[in-house]
């Protein structure tokens, strides 16, 4: 770096900032002043959202489940969602006013989006029908697994563990195969495969494959 | 270099007459075909030898041959609830060296690819600083340029297979990676540029697609090795991988290597947005989650001999080979087992070895025609060892999604054929 910096750049305007700088964190700060209901959010939810997360937040198909799930996070099959798993409600607030709905980011008033989160508390039990949150009401309320995070301990855990002089030869009594992909036939084939096959595959949907789920 | 020792040793080797005789000879490998009539190839005269091919004006920006036309980016249709907030895959097994070939390097999107006119791109910084800035594009080529080789790989890479064997080929089980060289001005000097303040202790990039993707990143970070990169490979990045800019996050998990990167804010906590609290959190067995699992621990995959790649040439000499990576350094060293983890073989590396970056090894052998259980297994520059899937299940259990490094197993049956197996 150089003594003094580059002097390249401009200083940004309040303007500027105020435009781009939409972050809220989980102490509140960034939240604008405004307010919604539950019944309000209901009314937006319905029209904005429902037609990809459901009604209820149960989700349509593939898309996120946003509600429910509740004690489902040491069982087999885990469902996350913002009442079960989120941390924070200013995750909600921020994401949902700064991504969605999908295909039309940042359409959405800071009242409305007050409005679309009290109703999404709502959803997952986390305040009363008759609930309005605003940015006075905000640290009122808290999601549940608030708890369930821990930071990254790799390090202690597993690097020591993991950083042993490894087995050469002779490592185990007897070696087979426990499982193999072929039997579930997910992978996708070449195009002109898949044209083929397109109606035996269909028919033989695998079940539940895991994916990454974004 | 470890390279350059093992041929020397080898042409030793093969210049010691004695080492002749218990090497090939012994196997009986040099007794070469006889063709029965001559191969018309070669007695009757081509096309390519009469005519004239394309001139130099034909292909202004050039593309790979036609017989290559099936090396490419594959898409798992039901991964996804569509192919916007979606991923593909990087054919690792038509690939060979260190390089990830710009049109074949994997995409992540979480709403789509934005396309940006880099003359209406702008780069804010802002927050705990002394002068809040906005640099044009022009601005940052003003500033100097560092150019460095790193992998980026989705902590979702390999996340499908948590519970078992599940996709049948290497593109798709490890091909969630790419490896580029990246020119960019580091982080360091735009942050200084604006003057951090001394309260200042997590930085927050964000980017200019719909999503608006955000991460928490410790300033530290921020301030050793991050760049904030224009170009990959020698031109421009590509609109899919966040043209004009994106941030460069060595080693870390490629969410955190935000695309279209329009805004760094620097602040004193982390703002848990939604990308590191709903996603890129790593569920473990009893209910808890990690948070904030920056690094992407060591890692290997044999590319060849692979499901998408069997070995078609019968018995005999056998080329395995396969790339390797560490988040945490360079990989001086990757064992590879032909049964199963029982009997391990130090691999030859070949090519640069840069840190945090991929490695190419190889391991040749006469193949006899058995089953075999290929496994590879990375030694990074710190001393980990890369970790079995049952070992990671056993602290980690099934559901975290994320981070699985475990080794990966390809069972070779007598023709060849390889398929995507767990062994135990």
């Amino acid at each position: 770096s150089r003594e003094g910096g580059y002097g390249l750049g401009r200083a940004a305007l309040p303007e500027e900032i105020a435009a781009w700088d939409i972050d809220i964190r989980p102490d509140g700060q960034g939240l604008p002043v405004g307010s919604g209901d539950v019944w309000t959010g209901e009314e937006l939810y319905v029209t904005l959202c429902s037609s990809c997360h459901g009604d209820f937040g149960e989700a349509v198909g593939r898309w996120p489940m946003l509600s429910g799930g509740f004690g489902t996070l040491d069982a087999e099959d885990p469902v996350k969602t913002v009442g079960s798993y989120w941390p924070y409600i200013s995750t909600v607030w921020d994401y949902v006013h700064r991504a969605m709905p999908y295909g039309a980011a940042q359409t959405l008033t800071d009242d409305e989006v007050y409005a679309i989160t009290a109703y999404l508390l709502y959803l997952n039990n986390v305040v009363d029908d008759d609930f309005e949150l605003s940015n006075e009401t905000f640290a009122e309320v808290a999601l549940t697994n608030e708890g369930g995070f821990f930071m990254d301990d790799r390090d202690d855990v597993e690097i020591p563990e993991f950083s042993q002089e490894p087995c050469m030869s002779d490592c185990a009594e007897n070696i087979e195969i426990t499982m193999r992909a072929a039997v579930l036939d997910v992978t996708p084939e070449t195009e002109e495969e898949t044209v083929e096959q397109a109606a035996v595959t269909e028919e033989d949907a695998p079940e539940a494959p895991a994916g990454p789920d974004p | 270099m470890s390279e350059d020792r093992e041929f020397s040793s080898s042409r030793r080797r093969f210049l010691g007459g004695a080492a002749v005789a218990t090497g090939a000879l012994a196997t009986g490998k040099l007794v070469h075909a006889q063709a029965a009539s001559p191969d018309p190839l070669i007695t009757e005269l081509q096309p390519w030898q009469q005519y004239l091919g394309d001139g130099v004006d034909a292909r202004p920006y050039g593309m790979p041959s036609q017989y290559e036309a099936h090396v490419v980016r594959r898409n798992v249709e039901w991964l996804t609830a569509d192919t916007v907030s979606s991923v593909n895959f990087t054919p690792l097994h038509e690939m060979e060296g260190i390089i990830t070939p710009n049109g074949l390097a994997f995409e992540r999107h979480h709403s789509g690819i934005a396309e940006i006119d880099p003359g209406l791109h702008r780069l804010m910084i802002n927050g705990l600083v002394d002068k809040p800035l906005v640099f044009t594009m022009e601005d940052l080529m003003r500033f100097p340029r560092e150019n460095r080789t790193y992998f980026l790989e989705c902590a979702a890479n390999t996340g499908m297979e948590w519970r078992g064997a599940q996709l049948n080929g290497c593109q798709f089980t490890h091909g969630m990676i790419h490896n580029v060289v990246y020119t960019g001005v580091p982080l360091r000097l735009l942050l200084e540029e604006a003057g951090v303040k001394t309260s200042a202790a997590w930085v927050l990039p964000e980017g200019a697609d719909a999503s608006a993707m955000t991460r928490s990143i410790p300033l530290d970070k921020a301030l050793d090795d991050c760049l904030v990169a224009t170009h990959m490979n020698g031109e421009r990045l590509r609109p899919e991988q966040g043209y004009p800019i994106r941030l460069v996050v060595p080693g870390w998990e490629g969410n955190m290597w935000v695309k279209w990167l329009r805004r760094i804010e620097v602040g004193d906590q982390p703002w848990h947005h939604r990308e590191e609290t709903s996603k890129y959190t790593d569920l473990l067995e009893d209910g808890n989650a990690r948070r904030f699992t920056w690094v992407m621990d060591a890692k290997s995959v044999i590319t060849n001999p692979s499901p998408q790649a069997p070995i078609t040439h019968g018995p005999g000499p056998t080329v395995i080979t396969g790339v390797a990576w560490s988040g945490r350094g360079t990989i001086p060293r990757v064992d590879v087992s032909l049964d199963g983890g029982m009997n391990w073989h130090v691999a030859r590396m070949s090519g640069p070895s840069l840190d945090k970056s991929m490695h190419r090894f190889y391991y040749e052998f006469d193949w006899d025609g058995a089953p075999l259980l290929l496994q590879s297994r990375a030694h990074d520059s710190t001393g980990y060892v890369q970790p079995t899937k049952e070992m990671l299940r056993q602290l980690r259990g099934e559901n975290s999604i994320y981070h699985n490094n475990g080794i990966q197993t390809w069972a070779i049956d007598e023709t060849g054929r390889a398929e995507n197996v767990e062994v135990g």
